[in-house]
């Protein structure tokens, strides 16, 4: 029972320009330390150095140039990238389930790459594809976990947010345990590369993983600010948006593409990285507000910074050996969720 | 700015849901739409907001066939506050109502100024002008209520589809609520559960037993003994309201000590 209307909490939210400048330059010094912290220390003058001299067509073959553009720079932008794709996903998939603690694998993506993924680095499917094939084994994996699980969910025409977590939870299951049966009849000695790619990792980030993640990415960020007010107006439930004007199954179709082609291609490259696509929306939400014109380029701004920062403890923090970044994204994730859930009882609603 | 409907038939699965439902709800009124669980109450209103499409039948809105019109132009149209609850990610008061512009915004466009005002005057208009910056997800049911209320308000739609507004409300915000929605001026059709909130706001009503209706009219001619006891089997008493003289519904015990003498010292319903 609510005792008076007196107390009304000020509105502590950055404005929007702020905001955005702030995750903007939190992002940028984030993937800076990146670049310059590792086994070998490089000055950021050093760093700027390769940079420049890159963008300017010249290529200066010293130990530093290697250091940082064949190796930190495409890792510290794939894990930008990656981070951003998931936090996009998680951000939407919430948003499309009606369900705070979904993420972007609750719709069977991540598993159905994982199948495919599995298939080819232990009985070498797609072989002739070279170095393509884990990537090319686990976007195929997940579209057809997606199709399947959208097929399914679509019975009766419409895709209901109850139905889909089931089918997606259900799907989900089916597709680990086919993991798990190829994990269990392939090789041991492959086993070991399975269970990294699993796990998530940016240790083989190369310049040519980069531009399908980055292009997915900005065609699906693009697409999704100009749905920011659907998307608002789908948080009010789907018949409530139908009643506000929005075209109820043509968005929930289209979210549901867009969501698995950016999630799907994040995890091949990189594999499944749990917590970032659950946690970030809801850490981005606490800071600017609940609407998605905010939320979703302060949580692509943020989803890359955490990533990449993750990926940065990941590499340094055993070093000269490498965690799993999936290890180090739950060990901070799984506490913030539990605190921002007994913070914010919204996450599992009121109570009463 | 009137709604109607012809002769509508909504099928769920195959399966007629309702049929025959002709009514009118002319400029300003409020129409309360009665019936059992199950009688088709909302079946109608969501035909009227696009969730199920008519099998057979017209929705008229001021003579034009709504359904012809686009969702975006039907929204700007009719403004609905509907049964579920909007997840609680924590957007403001403020903010919520925003939400009821969608309709007037394109992809590109900003709120701008007059979005503003339209929002924090809807916002007012239902009373809530000191829980604007509020979390949505903190407020009362009855609070809550009013901001969708302020939602559809900026929607700056002329007709108003309620269905079940007072559904889980404390008995003080089930009057609050509706004397509010009698009050706004805006053509209104809402689902009424309790048949005496219903005699007490409603200008009309249409009384709906298995998918058919069973009556309409003034509150004082559809809710009787017999009419109730045709539609919801039940077996009751229809007092006139002791200051304003609207119908009042007392329920018996179906079994019990009855005396003739306690019925006859209740006030007839024509007092």
């Amino acid at each position: 029972m609510r005792e008076s209307v007196t107390a009304v909490r000020p509105d502590r939210r950055l404005p929007p320009p702020v905001m955005l400048a702030g995750s903007a330059v939190l992002l940028l010094v984030v993937m800076a330390a990146a670049v310059g912290i590792g086994s070998v220390a490089v000055s950021p003058g050093a760093v700027w150095h390769v940079i420049t001299s890159h963008l300017a067509g010249r290529q200066a073959a010293t130990v530093n140039d290697e250091i940082i553009w064949q190796i930190r720079l495409p890792r510290v932008l794939l894990a930008a990238v990656v981070g951003a794709a998931l936090t996009t996903a998680g951000t939407v998939v919430q948003v499309l389930v009606r369900n705070p603690l979904a993420d972007p694998y609750l719709l069977g993506i991540s598993s159905g790459a994982s199948v495919g993924a599995t298939a080819v680095l232990l009985f070498g499917a797609f072989a002739s594809l070279g170095l393509w094939a884990v990537s090319a084994g686990s976007i195929i994996g997940a579209l057809l976990a997606m199709a399947t699980v959208f097929a399914v969910a679509r019975q009766g025409g419409t895709l209901a947010p109850t139905q889909l977590i089931l089918c997606g939870v259900v799907m989900a299951a089916f597709f680990e345990a086919i993991t798990s049966f190829l994990i269990f009849r392939g090789n041991p000695q492959a086993t070991q590369s399975v269970l990294f790619w699993l796990l998530g990792s940016f240790g083989l980030a190369t310049w040519s993983q980069l531009p399908l993640p980055a292009a997915s990415l900005l065609a699906v960020v693009g697409y999704l600010i100009t749905q920011g007010r659907a998307l608002n107006a789908l948080a009010m439930g789907p018949e409530a948006a139908a009643s506000l004007g929005v075209e109820v199954h043509r968005l929930r179709r289209d979210l549901y593409i867009a969501t698995s082609l950016v999630a799907g291609v994040a995890v091949a490259v990189s594999g499944v990285i749990g917590f970032v696509g659950l946690v970030v929306p809801h850490i981005v939400r606490l800071l600017v507000g609940s609407d998605h014109r905010r939320v979703l380029p302060a949580g692509a701004l943020a989803g890359a910074a955490f990533m990449t920062a993750a990926d940065l403890l990941a590499r340094t923090i055993v070093a000269p050996q490498e965690m799993p970044i999936g290890v180090i994204t739950a060990f901070i994730g799984a506490p913030a969720l539990v605190i921002l859930i007994r913070r914010r009882p919204y996450l599992y609603g009121t109570p009463g | 700015m009137s709604l109607e409907l012809r002769d509508l038939r909504v099928d769920i699965g195959g399966r007629p849901i309702v049929s025959g439902i002709s009514l009118r709800v002319p400029d300003g009124q409020f129409a309360g739409l009665l019936g059992p669980n199950g009688s088709g109450k909302s079946t109608i209103l969501k035909a009227i907001y696009r969730v199920h499409r008519p099998a057979a039948g017209q929705i008229l809105l001021d003579g034009a066939d709504l359904l012809r019109l686009r969702a975006r132009q039907a929204a700007r149209r009719i403004a609905v506050v509907a049964q579920e609850s909007p997840v609680e990610f924590g957007f403001t008061v403020t903010e919520l109502v925003m939400i009821g512009r969608t309709p007037h915004k394109g992809p590109f466009d900003r709120d701008g100024a007059r979005d503003r005002e339209i929002v924090a005057d809807a916002i007012a208009r239902v009373g809530c002008a000191a829980l604007a910056g509020r979390s949505f997800h903190t407020l009362s049911g009855g609070e809550k209520q009013r901001v969708l209320i302020a939602r559809a308000l900026a929607q700056q739609a002329d007709h108003l589809i309620l269905d079940e507004p007072t559904n889980h409300l404390d008995i003080r915000y089930q009057t609050e609520i509706l004397e509010l929605v009698a009050g706004l001026g805006v053509t209104v059709l809402a689902a009424v559960h309790d048949l005496s909130l219903a005699g007490l706001f409603c200008d009309a009503v249409h009384l709906l037993g298995e998918g058919r209706l069973a009556a309409a009219g003034p509150p004082a001619e559809v809710i009787t003994p017999k009419v109730i006891r045709a539609v919801y089997g039940a077996d009751v008493l229809v007092i006139g309201h002791p200051e304003t003289g609207a119908p009042q519904l007392l329920h018996r015990p179906a079994s019990g000590a009855r005396t003739e003498r306690t019925v006859s010292e209740i006030p007839p319903l024509q007092a």
